[in-house]
């Protein structure tokens, strides 16, 4: 399933002073694959565009921290 | 010339007085991918840029100083009732006995605003590109900030402007195509 969330392994020596990261992520965001906007996108409505930041729902990515209750697991 | 309008774009909450927050939130006011160096840097490039992507310019720039000036609150907020040795737990007695709890244009290490962070090349491509660089590289602060943040209200701010991030970067990747001047053409290279 698509998803702006993406995942590496690095590798890890045995010789490596911190307890290893497994896996690393990094984001692409929506905007990456959208080329020109192409007109009539699905929309929010007017105040839940001015809360998310966007009126486009294609455009919308949030990002949670590890502190917060919402966040599904290390920023993914 | 401008007109203003005396709120913020988006409310700014801040739950808990926690001034090492401030520390890191000052990296996008007076950093090198900061909403300073972001206004700056398109408000001058207008000057020099194809007719057609000289509004999108302007636009952008504008709002880069309405997201310094939430910037500017919340590190207002975080700060201005700190005492003198909560600042020092913080690591930011350097930025006391110089500034007070006063605001100042420099990043989180301290390192004062330069104009050097921007860059008007007089390439309408090269400057472009920089600026879809600029946008991704401050989308990536916002998120390095908010894993660094236990504040939920204060996160719920960053996350709006790196929303912004994401939507201005997909403005410039367009006006790109508008001066490539090859759109809906079915033509292939």
């Amino acid at each position: 399933m698509f998803t702006t969330r993406k995942q590496y392994m690095p590798y890890v020596s045995p010789f490596d002073p911190c307890p290893p990261i497994h896996v690393k992520t990094y984001v692409t965001a929506p905007n990456l694959y959208a080329g020109f906007q192409p007109p009539n996108l699905p929309q929010f409505s007017l105040h839940e565009a001015l809360k998310k930041g966007t009126l486009w729902k294609i455009f919308y990515d949030p990002y949670y921290g590890p502190y917060e209750v919402n966040n599904k697991g290390d920023g993914l | 010339m401008w007109i203003y309008e005396k709120k913020l774009q988006y409310p700014v909450r801040v739950s808990t007085c926690n001034p090492k927050l401030a520390k890191y939130l000052i990296e996008q006011y007076g950093g090198a991918d900061g909403e300073l160096a972001a206004a700056l840097r398109y408000l001058n490039q207008r000057y020099s840029i194809p007719d057609k992507v000289i509004g999108l310019l302007t636009d952008i720039g504008t709002e880069e100083l309405a997201h310094l000036e939430m910037i500017a609150t919340m590190v207002y907020k975080l700060t201005k009732d700190a005492t003198p040795e909560q600042l020092k737990e913080a690591g930011i007695a350097p930025h006391y006995v110089d500034h007070d709890r006063a605001l100042f244009y420099h990043n989180a290490a301290g390192v004062p605003f330069t104009a050097t962070y921007i860059q008007a090349k007089g390439d309408p491509i090269a400057d472009l590109y920089e600026d879809i660089a600029a946008e991704e590289k401050a989308r990536a602060t916002y998120q390095w900030i908010i894993n660094m943040s236990d504040d939920p209200d204060l996160n719920d701010g960053l996350r709006f402007l790196r929303e912004r991030e994401i939507i201005h970067s997909q403005r410039f990747r367009e006006a790109v195509e508008i001066l490539k001047e090859e759109r809906d053409r079915k033509k292939f290279f």
